[in-house]
């Protein structure tokens, strides 16, 4: 497995700063439950981040990555759901609840095929992928949030393409080289958590 | 000049530079929580300076005085004690001159911080090293306990008296430390094992060490986010602690469901992190 080098960890540092740092301030004129919602998805990134930087990339090989991994964007797509598609929230929040557990069930069983699993992955992380995708994109169109806060939809795009090259190489099926995704992948984190951070800014 | 900095550095590798920037670091936090470092630069600078001596003149004298068990350990062999490249009344001399200047200086400053800097010193070498550390593996109660002194004096000195939070933040390292010190003998055993030094793992079994060091972080983290609370972080800062916290716990609850050397070797190292970010928090925030 790639060895992390040192332009790694900084960018895993300045990643895990800017999620501590968007858990700092919050969002603003959330309400709370989108607020704690928000916090375990920066959480999960923040913590996830200095894991990765104190234990190396070999921490990937752990079969809860996956799992923990899929906590991000379910946690994040229900807190916007909450806070901007209110009437939606109940009936997504069985989703995500529903699917979480179906991910973990279908991960830490061993009788379960391959192939469900991967599909569970897939179907759930796909949602929520799309919700944070679209969602903001959608309200910044329609004028009912200020334009920057599309960048948060660029956010969702950015876990959408990390999220699928993660749960691929786990599969056994990597899009690109196991080399390749871990070489993106602390940049792919910042960048994400960046356009998270200035979206939530300009929102 | 080339002499002088050979001794330089072996003198510096005396003090265990990270250890002591660390429990300096719970003194300069436990005293910037009550105080306005740039409003009170002279005496900030002074706690940072008085606490690197004593913690230094201590871990100087703990060196001299387990130099037998350094030797016998495969880690530690090759210490300038154990490997013959200082001499031990040398050791001797310069632990006792800088922990007297330390000590010292603590007490010019003030005589309850002087009181409280004393203690950690004074259980961290005599109770701890010379008394315990052979006889029993719960020694490490009173290197928490002197672990946690640095913070108690720093919150102390500012406060002007010994008060709940300084308490419960010394409290908070106590319990931090056999999160730090279980999973490194843990890491170790065999090399305790072959000096003689009880340790939980070999006292008893792997299990229980990571049950307590599970129970310990619990104990840790809750009793820190108390004393934040109580320091007046605001509910952003206390969310951040709350998140850096649940981390901790769920290292070490995974590495006792699940022990490996990989997440106890990261405990380790997290458990570093969270101490010297909560710390660092309290500092920029108060």
């Amino acid at each position: 497995m790639r060895k992390m080098s040192v332009v790694d960890r900084v960018v895993l540092l300045v990643t895990g700063l800017l999620a501590a740092y968007q858990i700092v301030v919050g969002v603003h004129g959330a309400p709370s439950l989108s607020t704690w919602l928000y916090t375990i998805a920066f959480g999960v990134l923040l913590v996830a981040g200095l894991l990765l930087l104190i234990m190396g990339f070999g921490i990937l090989d752990s079969p809860l990555v996956v799992i923990v991994s899929t906590i991000i964007p379910l946690s994040l797509s229900w807190g916007l759901v909450v806070q901007h598609a209110p009437r939606f929230a109940t009936l997504y929040g069985l989703f995500v609840v529903v699917g979480f557990l179906a991910i973990v069930w279908t991960r830490l069983n061993a009788d379960t095929p391959k192939k469900w699993a991967t599909m569970v992955l897939a179907f759930v992380h796909g949602v929520a992928g799309l919700v944070i995708f679209l969602l903001p994109i959608v309200l910044a169109i329609r004028g009912a949030m200020p334009s920057g806060f599309a960048l948060v939809g660029v956010g969702g795009a950015l876990i959408g393409l990390g999220g699928l090259l993660l749960a691929f190489l786990k599969a056994g099926k990597p899009i690109l080289s196991q080399e390749m995704i871990l070489t993106v992948l602390p940049g792919l984190l910042l960048l994400m958590t960046a356009a998270f951070v200035a979206g939530f800014a300009r929102g | 000049m080339a002499i002088i900095q050979a001794k330089w550095r072996l003198y510096w590798s005396l003090i265990k530079s990270l250890q002591t920037a660390l429990l300096v670091l719970t003194g300069v936090a436990g005293f910037m929580s009550t105080r306005c470092p740039f409003l009170n630069l002279k005496a900030t600078l002074a706690v940072m300076g008085s606490l690197f001596l004593a913690v230094s003149g201590s871990t100087i004298l703990n060196m001299w005085y387990d130099r037998d068990i350094d030797a016998r350990m495969t880690r530690t062999r090759h210490r300038p004690l154990p490997a013959g490249l200082i001499s031990p009344q040398e050791a001797l001399l310069l632990g006792l001159v800088v922990s007297g200047l330390g000590v010292g200086w603590a007490f010019a400053m003030d005589r309850l911080y002087g009181l409280v800097v004393f203690a950690g010193l004074f259980f961290d070498v005599v109770v701890y090293t010379i008394w315990l550390k052979r006889r029993t593996c719960w020694s490490i109660v009173w290197g928490g306990i002197s672990g946690g002194m640095p913070v108690l004096a720093g919150r102390t000195l500012g406060a002007g008296r010994i008060e709940w939070i300084g308490v419960v933040l010394a409290l908070a390292i106590l319990f931090w430390i056999p999160t730090h010190i279980l999973t490194f003998s843990l890491r170790y055993r065999e090399d305790y094992a072959r000096a003689g030094v009880p340790t939980f793992p070999s006292t008893y079994g792997e299990r229980a060490t990571q049950v307590i060091i599970a129970g310990s972080s619990v104990m840790a983290s809750l009793l820190m986010i108390v004393a934040a609370y109580g320091i007046g972080l605001t509910v952003g800062y206390l969310r951040l602690m709350a998140v850096l916290s649940i981390g901790m716990l769920l290292l070490a609850i995974g590495s006792a469901v699940r022990p490996s050397e990989h997440v106890n070797f990261g405990l380790f190292k997290y458990a570093s992190l969270y101490m010297l970010s909560t710390m660092t928090l309290m500092m920029l925030v108060v």
